[in-house]
């Protein structure tokens, strides 16, 4: 199957990106990485997805698509050769996209709210990210069946969903203190984080969280200066 | 082994009835238990703690929650009638817009119902810029799936059930036809589809439960 046709418009940052790029690298297939700043709408992203207007775009010869889990979804049913990402049984599937829908549409999105809240929403957020992260958990538990992964043996599509979070997540908890990934309350959680440093198919495309901060605190400075 | 089948669901949630027109188009036998999201049953506590929302589809014991992951499943699942396209490019665009629909076209059209005044005058330009989209994807199809009935139409197939009853609440315009013929056409033709019509919520009922709904947003700008 060609591969040479196969670009990833977005940037290294990104937790989205990064479950698309996982993606391929599992399927070992070759891909250009345009790298695009997501705060600047170029020209490009706004041709490429004029809906969202957000990275990632994954260009498969004159196709577009776009959302990282569907790009991930599509990646999986194209390049049939190479491992599986999602589960083969149905009730498999649909636990794995319930639960990447979850992270998507109310875990991962606290982060954001934790940036922006202050005083004592900051406690109530940090709270809903600790109950986020135990529903994670029974949830690894039921996904994993007593393996590494929540895909099993290898990492599938709820790892994949979960790992692009985890830069994000760890400079997080760096820059709060928070301490999110507590082995005595998410023990599974914090195993399954360390053996995705290990993994083949996932450790190049998580963002060392360092690296994560400072290009936060670039941005905060930049966005401060803008609206000054 | 029997299949046993239920489903948790209202008597009037665009959701629920996704599911319900997808069990039909499989031909699949199964129980309804009606729920009343005032007094929700410990069943559907139990089988979506996350959310505790319906419809919850259950087979056979396990629970599949959120109504598009349901359909996906009915469809992987029942090979009879496929509801997603076969071809991943052409799936991924179903399940692309299908989101869409849930995240920005719904409420889009919902601010424009509970708004009022200027507010709503505001808020109609981004709907129709949206729906915009939708009517683009219908050129040269007769349903969103191309000649039957699919996943995509199912999925905006709370705006063939509702946008009448929603207009004639606000007495306003808000899929008009002359701007998107396509879309009303659609509308149409999935509302008179023999499946689809069997399984219509009450009229009369919707409009009084929608009316209902819009007091509270009515009374705070009184």
């Amino acid at each position: 199957m060609a591969t040479s046709n196969v670009k990833v418009l977005g940037a290294w940052p990104s937790p989205f990106v990064n479950r698309v790029r996982m993606a391929l690298k599992v399927k070992s297939v070759e891909y250009e990485l345009i790298e695009t700043n997501p705060h600047e709408k170029s020209e490009l992203l706004i041709k490429s997805n004029p809906v969202h207007k957000k990275v990632p775009v994954l260009f498969h010869g004159d196709k577009k698509i776009c959302e990282s889990p569907i790009i991930v979804q599509y990646i999986d049913e194209v390049w049939t050769d190479g491992p599986s990402i999602l589960p083969s049984d149905p009730y498999d599937r649909a636990v794995a996209r319930f639960w990447a829908a979850y992270i998507d549409e109310k875990w991962f999105p606290l982060f954001q709210q934790l940036r922006d809240a202050q005083g004592a929403e900051r406690g109530a957020v940090l709270e809903k990210i600790s109950e986020g992260l135990l529903l994670l958990e029974g949830a690894f538990v039921d996904c994993s069946k007593g393996k590494a992964f929540f895909g099993g043996d290898n990492v599938g599509y709820l790892d994949i969903a979960l790992a692009g979070c985890v830069g994000w997540v760890r400079a997080s908890d760096i820059l709060i203190g928070a301490k999110f990934l507590d082995e005595t309350k998410i023990p599974r959680l914090v195993g399954w984080v360390e053996r995705l440093y290990s993994d083949s198919s996932v450790k190049d495309l998580m963002p060392d969280p360092q690296v994560l901060i400072e290009l936060y605190k670039k941005f905060q400075a930049v966005s401060n200066a803008a609206s000054e | 082994m029997a299949e046993e089948l239920k489903l948790f669901r209202t008597w009037s949630s665009p959701y629920s009835l996704r599911v319900v027109h997808a069990l039909k188009i499989k031909g699949l036998e199964y129980e309804t238990i009606l729920e009343d999201l005032q007094n929700k049953s410990a069943a559907v506590l139990e089988y979506n703690p996350t959310y505790k929302k319906v419809p919850v589809l259950v087979h056979n014991g396990k629970p599949i929650c959120e109504s598009l992951l349901i359909l996906e499943y009915i469809d992987e699942t029942w090979k009879q009638r496929p509801l997603l396209p076969q071809d991943p490019y052409q799936k991924a665009m179903a399940r692309f817009w299908a989101k869409f629909g849930d995240d920005k076209v719904l409420p889009s059209i919902w601010t424009v119902f509970i708004s009022q005044g200027k507010e709503q005058e505001e808020a109609i330009a981004p709907a129709a810029g949206n729906l915009k989209f939708l009517e683009e994807q219908l050129k040269g199809k007769k349903f969103f799936g191309g000649e039957t009935i699919g996943y995509l139409d199912l999925a905006f197939g709370w705006m063939a059930n509702l946008i009448s009853i929603l207009e004639e609440i606000v007495d306003l315009k808000l899929v008009d036809p002359e701007i998107f013929p396509l879309l009303s056409t659609w509308m149409n033709t999935f509302s008179d589809d023999p499946v689809i019509k069997e399984c219509w919520p009450p009229r009369d009922k919707m409009v009084e439960k929608f009316k209902a709904m819009r007091e509270p947003y009515l009374q705070r700008t009184a």
